[in-house]
């Protein structure tokens, strides 16, 4: 989908390069007086190599990039907006869809900010935040082993993917033996996580760490050092940290440039100032150094799991007010799944109280303060913030996601603007945008 | 019987349409399609674990062109929804398309402006296949089902007597709402 602005000769009919809904550029903007060989390529929504069906709109000379600009949308999914028709707990599992890469930063955002505007932060149980911390940090390699892996296929390096992918599926075993999901699991609800840890998670965790281990020396020595590797990586994708500052990018690309801002360490949450970690950085500002920290990160991450195993108390993993708690102990019935019989029983056979709030949380939900709350958490990709408004109704009166993709996707011209076009690949992907979380 | 009996041996009969049907269902070309989260689990799919190789399609073309399947992985959104249609255009016959997951299916969860209401209202699906997202073996088993009915398509006339007859059995077949009972 190539076309010149020039010499269109006007007898023939109109014809349309670009699909539909992005419009032709004739229409929008016509051809410059004076100007020739302006050359206006079309890079996605569908391309093996823009992480997602991000559109790229590239003004080219030869094989250099003049000018970039993103088109996003392709996946607007309209989710903050089914949020307002759901009750306060119901949205988690929304939420969880937007970045789909990292669905218990999403989870953990919302329902931080559900507990905020409830005034019942300090309620939620040790044991909750623990079991949070943990699935947040074994997200963050999992995510971040995909940016690898999609970054690496992008790139050509295959086996990078391969690689990435092999090493993810430890982590989505980790998810389905404790959420019953790979993916999208709706885990983490206000006032704590669904469901206690199943017997033998912590067992499977721990040896899960170490085999994570070994395997993570395996994609270092991979790709630290590899000449192919930097050569595509190393001085591509350069941002500086005024940059950075201009545009509020956040998440790697920030640290890329050597300020070590991590939400984890400068406004904790979930209790992350009990645990010893590293924020990793690199001053090359490039997409090898960015690459670096994710790797760097991925061991921190391994770090902070093994405190959670340690931290991992008996106890409680909702708050004890009833009027709040989801009442979803799940059990296996017969059938493979259900609601626990004890459940059942409390509420059918002994308590007409816990029948009600049953019925009460169920059918509509509980009730929020008036009031609004922004609530950020540290994704894989960045600073995620949530901004939610309550009426005092039983669902949201709007919620609305600052998602890092979205602000880091303005850095793409910075980045790639006078490089070659190979470099704007190398550039999205050290970016690591999601479209599920920049478009919602 | 009629000439098999005469045949010597290391001679098999088929029929036309039965080579080119495993022919076809062995070099099937998936287009790579990903649009959300099923895209990561159509990529786990093709990736180490579950190896899509083993039924000789890992190989996602870039290109709609080099395609003939669509594996249509995610939420379409009305932005999207001329895109994909201009993809599969692109996309030289035979192809076939996979719906992946409930929101490709039907919309899923997402009963809004934003989204189109299954993706069947814009290119014809051979297979709908369910989950949130599905796991890579359902894509899997959704594939071999595909490869199934690859291997018994029939060619020219035959194809359009057997296109006559599937559409009288789907007009026969029990409405969803009349499915009683527990599905299993």
């Amino acid at each position: 989908m190539t076309q010149t602005t020039d010499k269109v000769p006007t007898d023939l009919p109109e014809r349309e390069y670009t699909v539909q809904g992005g419009g032709d550029w004739q229409t929008i903007l016509p051809a410059p007086e004076g100007e020739s060989e302006r050359l206006v390529v079309n890079m996605g929504p569908q391309h093996p190599s823009t992480h997602g069906v991000l559109r790229l709109i590239l003004e080219i000379e030869g094989e250099s990039v003049t000018q970039v600009r993103c088109g996003i949308g392709y996946l607007h999914t309209g989710i903050e907006k089914n949020l307002e028709y759901r009750n306060w707990t119901q949205g988690v599992t929304f939420v969880t869809r937007m970045d789909y890469l990292s669905n218990f930063f999403n989870e953990t955002a919302y329902c931080l900010g559900v507990e905020k505007l409830l005034g019942i932060e300090d309620q939620v149980p040790e044991r909750a935040q623990v079991i949070r911390v943990m699935l947040m940090e074994l997200n963050r390699i999992s995510s971040h082993f995909v940016c690898l892996a999609t970054g690496g296929l992008e790139l050509g390096a295959l086996t990078a993917m391969t690689v990435g992918f092999r090493d993810r599926e430890l982590i989505l075993d980790l998810f389905e033996l404790i959420t019953g999901l790979r993916m999208n699991q709706a885990y983490i609800r206000p006032g704590g996580v669904q469901q206690d840890l199943p017997a033998g998670a912590e067992k499977k965790i721990a040896e899960t760490v170490t085999l994570l281990r070994k395997r993570y020396k395996d994609t270092h020595a991979l790709l630290v050092g590899n000449a192919i590797w930097m050569g595509r990586t190393v001085g591509v994708g350069y941002q500086d940290l005024a940059a950075c500052m201009a545009l509020g990018a956040t998440g790697p690309i920030l640290r890329a440039t050597g300020l070590p801002h991590d939400l984890r360490k400068s406004q904790p949450y979930c209790g992350y100032e009990d645990y010893e970690f590293e924020v990793a950085t690199q001053d090359t500002c490039d997409a090898y150094g960015r690459f670096l920290i994710r790797l760097a990160e991925m061991e921190q991450s391994l770090n902070i799991v093994e405190q959670c195993l340690d931290k991992l108390s008996p106890g409680p993993v909702m708050v004890a007010d009833k009027k709040i708690a989801w009442p979803s102990q799940l059990a296996i019935g017969p059938d493979g799944m259900g609601n626990s019989l004890e459940h059942i029983r409390h509420i059918m056979g002994e308590s007409m109280e816990a029948l009600i709030h049953h019925f009460k949380l169920v059918t509509e939900g509980f009730r929020v303060p008036v009031g609004q709350v922004y609530s950020a958490v540290e994704s894989p990709r960045g600073e995620l913030g949530v901004h939610m408004v309550s009426d005092g109704g039983t669902r949201p009166y709007r919620v609305h996601y600052r998602d890092p993709s979205f602000v880091n996707l303005q850095s793409v011209p910075i980045q790639s603007e006078g490089g070659m076009i190979s470099d704007v690949v190398a550039a999205v992907a050290s970016i690591d945008p999601v479209m599920g979380g920049c478009d919602r | 019987m009629g000439i098999e009996e005469k045949l010597p041996s290391g001679f098999l009969l088929t029929t036309v349409e039965g080579v080119a049907g495993y022919a076809r269902k062995s070099s099937l070309w998936p287009a790579t399609f990903g649009l959300a989260c099923c895209a990561i689990e159509m990529m786990a799919t093709g990736a180490g674990r579950f190896d899509l190789a083993r039924f000789g399609m890992e190989v996602f073309r870039p290109s709609p062109r080099q395609a003939d399947l669509m594996i249509v992985a995610g939420r379409v959104s009305q932005k999207m929804a001329p895109v994909l249609r201009q993809v599969y255009d692109q996309m030289p016959n035979p192809k076939w398309v996979i719906s992946m997951g409930a929101c490709a299916s039907s919309g899923g969860m997402f009963n809004n402006y934003a989204v189109v209401q299954g993706v069947d209202h814009v290119v014809p699906v051979d297979i709908y296949l369910p989950g949130c997202p599905p796991r890579p073996e359902m894509l899997q088993d959704a594939i071999l089902k595909l490869h199934d009915e690859i291997q018994h398509m029939k060619m020219g006339a035959h194809r359009e007597v057997q296109v006559r007859e599937l559409e009288a059995a789907a007009l026969t077949a029990t409405p969803v709402e009349d499915m009683k009972g527990l599905l299993r």
